[in-house]
Protein backbone atom coordinates (compact mmCIF):
# COMPACT_ATOMS: atom_id res chain seq x y z
CA UNK A 1 0.00 0.00 0.00
CA UNK A 2 3.27 2.21 0.91
CA UNK A 3 4.18 1.54 -1.95
CA UNK A 4 1.86 1.82 -4.42
CA UNK A 5 0.68 5.53 -3.11
CA UNK A 6 3.66 7.43 -4.87
CA UNK A 7 2.83 5.91 -7.97
CA UNK A 8 -0.58 6.41 -7.78
CA UNK A 9 0.68 9.78 -6.64
CA UNK A 10 2.56 10.66 -9.45
CA UNK A 11 -0.17 9.23 -12.08
CA UNK A 12 -2.42 11.13 -10.28
CA UNK A 13 -0.12 14.48 -10.76
CA UNK A 14 0.69 13.55 -14.44
CA UNK A 15 -2.98 13.52 -15.26
CA UNK A 16 -4.00 16.59 -13.56
CA UNK A 17 -1.11 18.69 -14.88
CA UNK A 18 -1.99 17.49 -18.81
CA UNK A 19 -5.56 18.07 -18.17
CA UNK A 20 -4.43 21.38 -16.45
CA UNK A 21 -2.46 22.76 -19.20
CA UNK A 22 -5.23 21.65 -22.09
CA UNK A 23 -7.92 23.72 -19.41
CA UNK A 24 -5.62 26.87 -18.93
CA UNK A 25 -4.71 27.22 -22.67
CA UNK A 26 -8.55 26.34 -24.00
CA UNK A 27 -9.84 29.45 -21.72
CA UNK A 28 -6.78 31.55 -21.83
CA UNK A 29 -7.58 31.22 -26.10
CA UNK A 30 -11.43 31.33 -25.86
CA UNK A 31 -11.26 34.55 -23.51
CA UNK A 32 -9.16 36.12 -26.03
CA UNK A 33 -10.97 35.21 -29.12
CA UNK A 34 -14.08 36.39 -27.39
CA UNK A 35 -12.90 39.72 -26.65
CA UNK A 36 -11.00 39.77 -30.57
CA UNK A 37 -14.23 38.85 -32.13
CA UNK A 38 -16.33 41.75 -29.72
CA UNK A 39 -13.85 44.67 -30.98
CA UNK A 40 -14.34 43.33 -34.73
CA UNK A 41 -18.34 43.33 -34.45
CA UNK A 42 -21.36 41.28 -35.92
CA UNK A 43 -19.69 39.31 -38.84
CA UNK A 44 -23.20 39.03 -40.17
CA UNK A 45 -23.18 43.40 -40.48
CA UNK A 46 -19.78 42.99 -41.69
CA UNK A 47 -20.58 40.51 -44.70
CA UNK A 48 -23.55 41.91 -45.79
CA UNK A 49 -21.70 45.37 -46.22
CA UNK A 50 -18.43 44.48 -47.34
CA UNK A 51 -18.67 40.55 -48.55
CA UNK A 52 -17.31 37.53 -47.24
CA UNK A 53 -13.50 38.59 -47.91
CA UNK A 54 -14.44 42.04 -45.69
CA UNK A 55 -15.17 39.59 -43.09
CA UNK A 56 -12.27 37.64 -43.28
CA UNK A 57 -9.91 40.18 -43.99
CA UNK A 58 -11.65 42.03 -40.75
CA UNK A 59 -10.91 38.62 -38.34
CA UNK A 60 -7.25 37.69 -39.47
CA UNK A 61 -5.96 41.32 -39.08
CA UNK A 62 -7.13 41.53 -35.83
CA UNK A 63 -4.28 40.63 -33.56
CA UNK A 64 -6.12 39.80 -30.48
CA UNK A 65 -7.67 36.56 -32.81
CA UNK A 66 -3.88 35.25 -33.81
CA UNK A 67 -3.19 35.59 -29.74
CA UNK A 68 -6.31 33.91 -29.20
CA UNK A 69 -5.64 31.29 -31.85
CA UNK A 70 -1.82 30.57 -31.11
CA UNK A 71 -3.86 29.48 -27.21
CA UNK A 72 -6.43 27.47 -28.81
CA UNK A 73 -3.36 25.80 -31.00
CA UNK A 74 -1.70 24.91 -27.66
CA UNK A 75 -4.88 23.47 -26.16
CA UNK A 76 -5.52 21.39 -28.96
CA UNK A 77 -1.38 20.12 -29.21
CA UNK A 78 -2.18 19.61 -25.48
CA UNK A 79 -5.54 17.56 -26.01
CA UNK A 80 -4.00 15.04 -28.37
CA UNK A 81 -0.37 14.38 -26.30
CA UNK A 82 -3.42 13.90 -23.04
CA UNK A 83 -4.96 11.55 -25.58
CA UNK A 84 -2.02 9.54 -26.71
CA UNK A 85 -1.52 9.24 -22.70
CA UNK A 86 -5.07 9.07 -20.97
CA UNK A 87 -8.10 7.59 -21.48
CA UNK A 88 -11.12 9.73 -23.35
CA UNK A 89 -13.33 9.06 -20.59
CA UNK A 90 -11.27 10.87 -18.56
CA UNK A 91 -9.45 13.66 -20.56
CA UNK A 92 -13.15 14.38 -22.92
CA UNK A 93 -15.27 15.15 -19.35
CA UNK A 94 -12.52 16.68 -16.94
CA UNK A 95 -11.33 19.19 -19.30
CA UNK A 96 -14.90 19.71 -21.42
CA UNK A 97 -16.63 20.37 -18.31
CA UNK A 98 -13.96 22.25 -16.15
CA UNK A 99 -13.17 24.60 -18.91
CA UNK A 100 -16.97 25.70 -18.91
CA UNK A 101 -16.49 27.22 -14.93
CA UNK A 102 -12.88 28.45 -15.84
CA UNK A 103 -14.29 30.28 -19.01
CA UNK A 104 -17.41 32.01 -17.23
CA UNK A 105 -14.70 33.42 -14.43
CA UNK A 106 -12.76 34.53 -17.42
CA UNK A 107 -15.85 36.06 -19.16
CA UNK A 108 -17.10 37.84 -15.50
CA UNK A 109 -13.31 38.77 -14.97
CA UNK A 110 -11.59 39.76 -18.28
CA UNK A 111 -14.92 40.44 -20.75
CA UNK A 112 -16.77 42.21 -17.91
CA UNK A 113 -19.46 39.99 -18.80
CA UNK A 114 -22.80 40.29 -17.15
CA UNK A 115 -22.58 36.59 -15.69
CA UNK A 116 -25.65 36.64 -13.91
CA UNK A 117 -26.97 33.83 -11.52
CA UNK A 118 -29.07 32.33 -14.51
CA UNK A 119 -25.30 31.86 -16.31
CA UNK A 120 -23.61 30.91 -13.50
CA UNK A 121 -26.61 27.79 -12.62
CA UNK A 122 -26.31 26.92 -16.33
CA UNK A 123 -22.30 26.65 -16.38
CA UNK A 124 -22.76 24.56 -13.33
CA UNK A 125 -25.24 22.09 -14.51
CA UNK A 126 -23.74 21.74 -17.96
CA UNK A 127 -20.20 21.24 -16.26
CA UNK A 128 -21.71 18.69 -14.39
CA UNK A 129 -24.12 17.49 -17.02
CA UNK A 130 -21.19 16.69 -19.59
CA UNK A 131 -19.12 15.24 -16.66
CA UNK A 132 -21.82 12.73 -16.13
CA UNK A 133 -22.67 12.43 -19.99
CA UNK A 134 -18.52 11.46 -21.19
CA UNK A 135 -17.81 9.42 -17.96
CA UNK B 1 -28.62 27.74 -37.01
CA UNK B 2 -24.91 29.11 -36.36
CA UNK B 3 -25.11 27.48 -32.60
CA UNK B 4 -26.55 24.25 -33.84
CA UNK B 5 -23.33 24.02 -36.41
CA UNK B 6 -21.11 24.58 -33.22
CA UNK B 7 -22.94 22.07 -31.19
CA UNK B 8 -22.53 19.02 -34.00
CA UNK B 9 -18.94 19.79 -35.57
CA UNK B 10 -17.35 20.19 -32.32
CA UNK B 11 -17.99 16.67 -30.93
CA UNK B 12 -18.03 15.08 -34.39
CA UNK B 13 -14.62 16.36 -34.89
CA UNK B 14 -13.34 15.26 -31.09
CA UNK B 15 -14.46 12.29 -31.69
CA UNK B 16 -12.76 11.65 -35.05
CA UNK B 17 -9.58 12.74 -33.06
CA UNK B 18 -9.78 10.23 -30.35
CA UNK B 19 -10.06 7.37 -33.02
CA UNK B 20 -7.17 8.73 -35.31
CA UNK B 21 -4.77 9.04 -32.24
CA UNK B 22 -5.55 5.75 -30.56
CA UNK B 23 -4.23 3.94 -33.23
CA UNK B 24 -1.09 5.95 -33.23
CA UNK B 25 1.86 4.31 -31.27
CA UNK B 26 2.65 5.78 -28.42
CA UNK B 27 4.00 9.51 -28.66
CA UNK B 28 6.20 10.91 -26.12
CA UNK B 29 8.15 14.48 -25.11
CA UNK B 30 11.14 13.30 -26.70
CA UNK B 31 9.61 13.10 -29.95
CA UNK B 32 7.59 16.50 -30.46
CA UNK B 33 7.67 15.86 -34.27
CA UNK B 34 5.45 13.14 -33.85
CA UNK B 35 2.13 14.55 -33.37
CA UNK B 36 2.87 17.01 -36.40
CA UNK B 37 2.84 13.98 -38.09
CA UNK B 38 -0.17 13.02 -36.83
CA UNK B 39 -1.87 15.37 -38.52
CA UNK B 40 -1.64 14.29 -41.49
CA UNK B 41 -3.54 10.76 -40.91
CA UNK B 42 -6.63 10.47 -42.36
CA UNK B 43 -9.01 10.45 -38.98
CA UNK B 44 -7.23 13.16 -37.89
CA UNK B 45 -7.18 15.42 -40.75
CA UNK B 46 -11.21 14.79 -41.34
CA UNK B 47 -11.68 15.33 -37.53
CA UNK B 48 -9.38 18.74 -37.73
CA UNK B 49 -12.04 19.67 -41.19
CA UNK B 50 -14.91 19.22 -38.82
CA UNK B 51 -13.32 21.58 -36.14
CA UNK B 52 -12.89 24.42 -38.71
CA UNK B 53 -16.08 24.53 -39.46
CA UNK B 54 -17.08 24.30 -35.75
CA UNK B 55 -14.14 27.34 -35.38
CA UNK B 56 -15.54 29.79 -38.40
CA UNK B 57 -19.03 28.97 -37.11
CA UNK B 58 -18.07 29.81 -33.47
CA UNK B 59 -16.15 32.75 -34.19
CA UNK B 60 -19.37 34.04 -36.17
CA UNK B 61 -21.65 33.43 -32.58
CA UNK B 62 -19.39 35.22 -30.36
CA UNK B 63 -19.51 38.37 -32.79
CA UNK B 64 -23.21 38.76 -32.07
CA UNK B 65 -23.26 36.62 -28.58
CA UNK B 66 -21.30 36.92 -25.04
CA UNK B 67 -19.04 33.79 -24.47
CA UNK B 68 -20.82 32.79 -20.93
CA UNK B 69 -24.09 32.19 -23.75
CA UNK B 70 -22.24 30.65 -26.51
CA UNK B 71 -20.28 28.10 -24.25
CA UNK B 72 -23.10 26.39 -22.61
CA UNK B 73 -25.43 26.38 -25.39
CA UNK B 74 -23.44 24.57 -27.76
CA UNK B 75 -23.08 22.16 -24.97
CA UNK B 76 -26.23 20.62 -26.08
CA UNK B 77 -24.23 19.23 -29.40
CA UNK B 78 -23.48 16.32 -26.72
CA UNK B 79 -27.44 15.97 -26.37
CA UNK B 80 -27.88 15.26 -29.69
CA UNK B 81 -24.66 12.76 -29.72
CA UNK B 82 -26.18 10.48 -27.56
CA UNK B 83 -29.88 10.46 -28.62
CA UNK B 84 -28.09 10.39 -31.95
CA UNK B 85 -26.54 7.14 -30.22
CA UNK B 86 -29.52 5.93 -29.07
CA UNK B 87 -31.85 6.06 -31.55
CA UNK B 88 -30.22 5.67 -34.65
CA UNK B 89 -27.10 3.29 -33.63
CA UNK B 90 -29.12 1.44 -31.19
CA UNK B 91 -26.31 1.71 -28.06
CA UNK B 92 -27.13 1.29 -24.54
CA UNK B 93 -27.37 4.64 -22.75
CA UNK B 94 -26.72 4.10 -18.95
CA UNK B 95 -28.80 6.22 -16.15
CA UNK B 96 -25.81 8.56 -15.48
CA UNK B 97 -25.35 9.48 -19.21
CA UNK B 98 -29.75 10.16 -19.13
CA UNK B 99 -29.17 12.03 -16.21
CA UNK B 100 -26.00 14.13 -17.90
CA UNK B 101 -28.46 14.81 -20.75
CA UNK B 102 -31.30 16.23 -18.37
CA UNK B 103 -28.29 18.44 -16.45
CA UNK B 104 -27.17 19.97 -19.91
CA UNK B 105 -31.01 20.60 -21.18
CA UNK B 106 -31.90 22.37 -18.07
CA UNK B 107 -28.80 24.29 -18.03
CA UNK B 108 -29.02 24.90 -21.65
CA UNK B 109 -32.54 25.89 -20.87
CA UNK B 110 -31.65 28.71 -18.25
CA UNK B 111 -29.42 30.56 -20.15
CA UNK B 112 -31.49 30.35 -23.20
CA UNK B 113 -33.87 32.25 -21.32
CA UNK B 114 -31.69 35.65 -20.87
CA UNK B 115 -30.32 38.14 -23.24
CA UNK B 116 -27.21 36.76 -25.37
CA UNK B 117 -25.08 39.87 -25.41
CA UNK B 118 -23.76 42.42 -22.64
CA UNK B 119 -25.25 45.63 -23.65
CA UNK B 120 -23.04 48.04 -22.76
CA UNK B 121 -23.32 51.75 -22.21
CA UNK B 122 -23.42 54.67 -24.79
CA UNK B 123 -20.20 56.30 -25.35
CA UNK B 124 -19.63 59.54 -23.42
CA UNK B 125 -19.41 61.61 -27.16
CA UNK B 126 -22.50 60.63 -27.58
CA UNK B 127 -24.30 61.88 -24.90
CA UNK B 128 -22.13 65.25 -25.05
CA UNK B 129 -23.48 65.68 -28.37
CA UNK B 130 -27.07 65.32 -27.63
CA UNK B 131 -27.93 69.13 -25.87
CA UNK B 132 -26.55 70.73 -28.72
CA UNK B 133 -28.34 68.42 -31.32
CA UNK B 134 -31.57 69.71 -29.03
CA UNK B 135 -30.56 73.39 -29.30
CA UNK B 136 -30.38 72.95 -32.93
CA UNK B 137 -33.74 71.57 -33.18
CA UNK B 138 -35.09 74.52 -31.09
Amino acid sequence: MTLLLPVLTARFWTAAGMIAAIILCSSTGEVLTAAAMKSIGDLDEIRARSGMKGAIRAVVTCPLFFAGVSFLALAFFSLLFALNHLNLSLVAPASASLTLVTNAIGGKIFLKENVDHRRWTAAVLVCIGVYFLAH
Amino acid sequence: MILGLVSLCAPLGDTCLSRGMTSLPSITLAHPLSLIAAVFTPWIAFGIALLLAFFASYLTALSWADLTYVLPATAFGNVIVALFARFFLHEAISWQRWFGVVLITVGVGFVAQGPSFTERPAPAVAVEHEPEAEEQLR
